[in-house]
């Protein structure tokens, strides 16, 4: 008799076996009663054996009336009725009876009729597929879930990763620093990687404080500096925390005060620089930087820190993703621009102020862009007149420096061709591919046309290759008419700045690098050349066609230096002119280095006052440094 | 005379909770002493009837029998002499009783015990003394005792344990009861103690093989208790050797002990099965010669006929088992495997291809030269257009069973497979399978059986709202053929009339098949894709197109829910297993079966083809597997030593080696042509509901209900086992116990039990399963 009990049978006692023959209406003997309870005991653990077996058919693990359902029919039985819903039946107990009882509510069906929520149960059965594992491996550890798994680390590592947060997020700015300097050198917090990027991605949850914001960009520098870290497809995680705060409107940039403009900067700078280092570690990467950014850029509904921040990541990025994206974006997103600076009214000046950075930004970022693309042209010349002797133009690889927002650490160099090869250039001289490009002229026209003469664009060269460029004599070149792509207007005595190159650079002229704020007027500036190029002889040097035809004839001996120098003369409507210029000084010749030296500073704004308008007739002229 | 009786206190937890269980239907019932435990009243009115009786023969003296009612009083200490615990535990269960207020109870113990004081046999009113226990007319009734004599009992479980109350009272101890029997049935107990008596005595080498005869034993005597009425008896039987069986028969037991009324036995036929079938031990001779010497030395002549008529021993020449090797192959309903009944000759080996002229160039589909001159399988780069090889010694005949002829889009399905199969990757143990899970959403209805096409273009999934649904696993869209009308008005020489005969508006990613009235159970598409099996509760297998999309057969014959259906690989049959506990073959132009499969003692969960057609496998709730010959329908393997009812089989593309999975989580290797067990694989922790061999048979996948997905070396766990002719012999091998270095992978899924694996063409590994959100 026991092991009923010790198998935990159901049992039914006696007494329901009597109450329901009585509630049937016939008497019971004990003895009836006795024989029956075990007899029903036995026919329910019966059924429920059965029913066992439609569930491991229908492979499930929870037994549902619909089971017994189906085993008491196939033993002719009287099925059960009203049980068959799919959730489990609650048992309320009754304390006064020790009864319990299945609740069984009343049900108004018009309620439920009328009732808008959609049952459970509607959606269609599909079948989706995905690719769990491939060949044989998988991420076996899901993202996102880091911090649960703290306690599975060495008690070592555990604390160090305390410390090291601790100290980051922290108020001790030296504490700080040596946290950041660790983090940068230590061999052995791989294992800590996970973590350490799960914090970075906090960026989203202190989007009010700068500051943290900040300290998290740190610690990514950190982190991607760290020579002994693999960060393999966390790069895609640090880049999209890094990106949160380039482009998102963080809530600190709603106090005017706060300078998310620098943080934005930094961020910038750290995702060139997490891309230039560990961009090939995943995929595509840079692709999808660029679509984000343009797309951020072609959203007008973004405020105009979110343009900012793309204009200037693209700038990070390097020229050749400004010449992607934001130059032929630019007439459309200026327009827009334009309506903002062209508000005067007191309640927009704080959007007018943003819009103003966000024209120095764009300034800056197009600036670059001519002159690395003139520079870029010089070098594919060069590659071309690889039939020169002597040249060794097959290892020049031009070197960008990043702006001057913060001093990069090291050179960067350009990215893998195998990520972006359709936006290079073809350093030595191969076509573009896919992407056609506007001729350096062309661009620098219609850039003209928006910026007017505040687009003053300092050119370098690159190194002077051989170390031996004694400077020679300048020479002045002669301007250039620029072919018809846009035709001259003649009325207009306005003439463009010139945009002229010079062969290492002769004496600086007088130049303002700076420009006044004032729009440029109307008036033709007069148009001054000075560049001196010291130009060996060669053959076609005099006339030569060099920015549509992109070719530059270089020297026979030693390596050419180009210097590009603008000048031009400045117009206000009723002032008198001021000449401006902008050059740059060329590198010291003796160094290895790239030219680093670029470090200006945001020019400081004009803008022609009816650029859309004008620049289809503005007359510009271009001096050719050849 | 005495209710009281020793509790044996093996198990502190088994009495707590029983204690409890004791004082709650005291307190609704007080005046029944332990009346509303269910069958203690029986018990008591037997012993109210009983006459004291000390049986003589101390060895069989029935000691250590679990018995009612405990009270517990935590602090325990031991000792004591056994006649001064029969007065203590008098005594405290007196005290008990009277602090639950139980005067009557204390009256009528008081009494008992008084007589019993006195070594006087006193009858007690014997008002329910005709409850239904069958010992009433028995002339020898039940006799208990207070077990005095007990301390004689050389093999005595007893373990008496006085327990002190904290009153300093006298201990209250829990002792058992010893039931003295006499007569037939009521000797079953000293018999089967006899024998385990002399088990445990024997040298460890034959203690093991000749434990083999306690289930069967146990259960045969137990059932012949109840089959011959004698309910008490039974269930003292039952509980005090139940503990002793094998822990993987405690689902059989959890059957039998609720099974006390011959009445009960007539319903259950397995069971009913069992007592007419022979249970199949494999025992070496010398454990044999052994047994046999001791039961006839002791005359035990109850044993013997038990033995002669109910089980089976096969008696092997060689060395005794180990229990190991014993473990691994019992557990089935029936015993063993006798070794005669895999000793008949299976032709594993695989049919020739038909030789198809494989075009060089695409498109270029000629392919009618079917000769008689076939070419095999495997070699079929080699051997294209040069002379068949040799007929695999392995193999049927061609024409053993008549197999349909290849119709011309089989040829071009032959022709694409082995076009795919080139660019097949190379899978072992260094390259394993990408895996693309099909995940059913929003399956609230339960998805119950999934199948794909062998080109894996179409997936099909039973559900248990009687429902088929067949997906379209590719772009291309499912698509009805046009209706008889429409298709009056198509140009039927056109060269495109198969696309013109489509009804584009039909296209759809799914379609739904109506026609079941039960949950669907099995799927199974036919190798050319036009057909779809599927099989349901209801009892029927269906029979669909899938050119209109509607149910061209219902075969019924099985009349019960239809676990399983599977088409064969050739097309035109197939088998179908039920819980009639048959397999039945049919062909898709009979709407009566071809051949009915009997011999398993429970439902056919599971049904199989071989790769050349000339076998089916089926699995059973018995846990057993059979293979059978379509030919004559015999069963020509038999496979015994999962622990639970069989849900999953895979035959290796070879034809030579079958997988099997079960409830019990494990999945056995089995060599079909020297029919042994090669290997086990342990692992999983639920069912196992897929099993299947990659397309070269290098890995072998598993699906199961604890949402994994595991990759086994298959290759290794079949090159390590050497077996041949001679190990075959014994019908049994060593086995190593290599599950993990075999394991080589293991992959969850997102809480979706994996209901169906499927290889493609070129070893990418599918899944499929419905996800399930709770």
């Amino acid at each position: 008799m026991t092991e009923r009990e010790e198998r935990r049978f159901a049992e039914v006692p006696r007494e329901s076996i009597k109450l329901m023959a009585e509630s049937s209406g016939v008497e019971l003997s004990e003895e009836v009663a006795a024989l029956l309870a075990e007899d029903v005991c036995y026919r329910l653990r019966e059924a429920t054996q059965n029913s066992s077996q439609f569930m491991r058919h229908a492979k499930r693990r929870k037994l549902s009336v619909e089971d017994l359902n189906r085993a008491l029919r196939w033993s002719n039985t009287e099925t059960i009725c009203g049980y068959g819903a799919q959730d489990a039946l609650p048992f309320r107990p009754l304390k006064e009876g020790e009864l319990f009882f299945v609740e069984d509510r009343e049900i108004n069906l018009v309620e439920l009729a009328l009732a808008t929520n959609i049952p459970k149960g509607c959606a269609e059965t599909m079948v989706r597929v995905h690719v769990s594992y491939l060949d044989g491996k998988g991420n076996l550890e899901p993202q996102g879930t880091v911090p649960t798994a703290v306690q599975s680390l060495s008690e070592d590592l555990l604390k160090y990763y305390q410390q090291i947060t601790r100290a980051i997020l922290g108020e001790d700015p030296h504490l700080m620093k040596v946290a950041l300097l660790d983090l940068q050198s230590n061999s052995k917090i791989a294992a800590l990687l996970p973590y350490f990027v799960y914090v970075i991605s906090g960026v989203k949850s202190v989007s009010h404080d700068l500051d943290q914001l900040n300290r998290l960009l740190h610690m990514v520098k950190s982190l991607v500096q760290n020579p002994y870290l693999y960060l393999g497809s966390y790069v895609r995680s640090l880049v999209s925390s890094v990106m949160y705060c380039i482009l998102e409107p963080l809530a600190a940039s709603i106090n005017p005060l706060n300078d998310h403009w620098t943080l934005r900067d930094y961020a910038a700078l750290l995702l060139s620089h997490i891309f230039w280092t560990h961009g090939d570690l995943v995929s595509g990467l840079y692709h999808q930087i660029l679509l984000s950014l343009q797309k951020v850029l072609s959203d007008p509904v973004r405020p105009l820190c979110s343009h900012y921040g793309a204009v200037v990541g693209l700038h990070a990025l390097g020229w050749k993703a400004v010449e992607r994206v934001l130059y032929p974006h630019l007439p459309a997103y200026w327009a827009n621009l334009q309506a903002v600076l062209d508000d005067y009214s007191v309640s927009n000046a704080q959007v007018k102020a943003d819009g103003h950075k966000v024209y120095g930004a764009i300034l800056v970022a197009v600036e670059r862009l001519l002159k690395m693309k003139a520079l870029s042209l010089t070098l594919a010349a060069e590659g071309s007149g690889a039939g020169l002797p002597g040249t060794t133009t097959g290892a020049v690889g031009f070197r960008e420096n990043s702006p001057g927002l913060s001093p990069p650490s090291e050179p960067l160099s350009e990215p893998p061709l195998g990520i972006a090869s359709h936006l290079q250039a073809g350093g030595a001289g191969c076509p573009w591919e896919e992407w056609t490009p506007v001729s350096l002229p062309a661009m620098y026209c219609e850039l003209y046309s928006f910026f007017g003469d505040s687009l003053a664009v300092r050119f370098s060269t690159g190194p002077p290759l051989g170390g031996a460029t004694p400077p020679g004599p300048c020479q002045p070149l002669e301007g250039r008419k620029e072919p018809a792509s846009s035709a001259p207007n003649l009325e207009n005595t306005r003439k463009m700045p010139q945009l002229t190159a010079s062969m290492n650079i002769s004496p600086r002229q007088d130049g303002s690098p700076r420009m006044e704020p004032q729009p440029p007027s109307l008036a033709a500036t007069e148009t001054r050349k000075t560049c001196s190029v010291e130009v060996p002889p060669g053959p076609g040097l005099g006339t030569t066609d060099i920015f549509p035809k992109a070719r530059f004839p270089l020297p026979q001996a030693g390596p050419p230096a180009f210097s590009f120098i603008i000048g031009g003369r400045q117009m206000g409507r009723r002032c008198q002119g001021r000449r401006f210029q902008t050059s740059f000084t060329p590198t010291p010749p003796l160094t290895t280095h790239p030219p680093r030296a670029y470090a200006h500073k945001l020019p400081v704004i004009g803008r022609v006052s009816k650029p859309v308008r004008r620049w289809t007739c503005s007359h510009y002229s271009l001096h050719l440094p050849l | 005379m005495c209710l009281w009786c020793r509790i044996r206190q093996k198990n502190p937890k088994k009495k707590t909770y029983y204690a409890a269980h004791v004082m709650t239907p005291l307190l609704s019932a007080p005046g029944e002493k332990m009346a509303a435990v269910q069958d203690a009243p029986m018990e008591l009115d037997s012993e109210k009837e009983t006459k004291p009786e000390i049986l003589s023969d101390g060895t069989s003296n029935l000691s250590g029998n679990t018995a009612s009612g405990t009270l517990s009083s935590p602090p325990l200490t031991a000792g004591g002499a056994p006649k001064q615990e029969d007065q203590q535990t008098l005594i405290a269960v007196l005290q008990f009783l009277r602090r639950n207020k139980l005067t009557e109870s204390v009256d009528i113990l008081r009494r008992e015990a008084c007589l019993e004081d006195q070594e006087d046999s006193q009858t007690l009113d014997g008002s329910g003394g005709g409850k239904g226990d069958g010992d009433g007319g028995d002339a020898n009734s039940l006799l208990s005792r207070v077990s005095i004599a007990s301390a004689a009992a050389p093999q005595s479980t007893l373990t008496p344990i006085p327990v002190k109350s904290e009153y300093d009272q006298p201990d209250v101890s829990v002792v058992l009861s010893a039931y003295s029997q006499q007569g037939d049935p009521s000797l079953y107990q000293v018999y089967y103690t006899g024998l385990k008596n002399f088990i445990e005595s024997v040298l460890d080498c034959h203690r093991a093989e000749l434990s083999q005869l306690f289930y069967p034993l146990f259960v045969h005597m137990y059932l012949e208790l109840v089959y011959n009425n004698h309910e008490t008896k039974a269930k003292a039987f039952f509980e005090k050797f139940s503990g002793d069986q094998e822990c993987y028969y405690q689902d059989d037991l959890q059957i039998l002990c609720g099974l006390t009324k011959k009445e009960h036995l007539k319903g259950n036929e397995a069971l009913l099965d069992f007592r007419t079938s022979r249970f199949v031990l494999r025992i070496s001779r010398d454990s044999y010669q052994l047994l046999k010497r001791h039961l006839q030395e002791r005359h035990n002549n109850q044993i013997w006929n038990i033995i002669q008529e109910h089980l089976y021993i096969d008696i092997f020449d060689g060395m005794p088992r180990s229990k190991s090797q014993i473990d691994s192959m019992s557990g089935s309903f029936a015993g063993e495997t006798r070794r005669e009944v895999n000793k008949a000759k299976v032709f594993y080996g695989l049919l020739k291809e038909p030789e198809i002229e494989v075009p060089l160039d695409d498109e270029d589909d000629e392919a009618e030269n079917e000769e008689g001159k076939p070419k095999k399988k495997k070699t079929k780069k080699d051997s294209m257009g040069s002379k068949s090889k040799k007929q695999d010694p392995n193999a049927p005949q061609q024409n053993r069973i008549p197999l349909p002829e290849l119709k011309d889009s089989d040829k071009l399905d032959k022709i694409m497979y082995m076009k795919e199969s080139t660019k097949r990757i190379r899978l072992g143990p260094e390259n394993l399978p990408s895996i693309c899970f099909y995940s059913f959403l929003n399956a609230y209805q339960g998805l119950t059986a999934v199948d794909f096409t062998d080109d894996s273009s179409l997936l099909a999934g039973g559900f248990a709202d009687s429902t088929v649904r067949v997906w379209s696993a590719t772009p291309k869209k499912l698509r009805k053929v046009k209706s008889a009308a429409e298709l009056n008005l198509i140009d039927k020489e056109s060269d495109d009339v198969l696309e013109r005969i489509m009804d584009e508006k039909t296209a759809s990613e799914s379609k739904n098949l109506y026609g079941h009235s039960g949950p669907v159970y099995g799927v199974s598409f036919s190798p050319d894709r036009n057909y779809l099996l599927s099989s349901s509760e209801d009892g029927t297998v269906r029979l669909w197109s899938l050119q209109t999309f509607t149910c061209l057969v219902g075969y019924k014959g099985h009349n019960y829910p239809v676990w399983d259906t599977h088409f064969s690989p050739f097309g035109y049959y197939f088998v179908s297993g039920g819980h009639d506990r048959v397999a039945r073959l049919w062909a898709t132009d009979h709407y009566q079966p071809l051949r009915i499969f009997a011999g398993h003692l429970a439902d056919v969960t599971c049904t199989r083809f071989h790769p050349n057609s000339n076998y089916v496998v089926t699995g059973s709730t018995d846990r057993t597997i059979r293979l059978w010959d379509v030919l004559n329908g015999n069963c020509v393997r038999f496979f015994t030593g999962h622990k639970g009812p069989i849900h999953s089989l895979a035959f290796s593309p070879n034809g030579k080696f079958l997988a099997s999975g079960s409830t019990d989580g494990r999945v056995l290797l089995w060599d079909i042509g020297h029919g042994l067990m090669i290997g086990e694989l342990k692992g999983h922790t639920d069912t196992i509901y897929a099993l299947k061999f990659s397309r070269d048979g290098e890995i072998l996948a598993s699906g199961s209900m604890d949402n994994t997905v595991r990759l086994w070396d298959s290759m290794k766990a079949f090159d390590d086992m050497e077996t041949d002719d001679f190990t075959a012999a014994t019908g049994h091998i060593p086995l190593p116990d290599n599950s993990q270095e075999l394991l080589l992978g293991m992959y969850h899924s997102k809480s979706t039990p994996v209901t169906h694996l499927h290889f493609t063409r070129r070893n990418l590994l599918l899944a499929a399963g419905a996800y399930n959100s709770q």
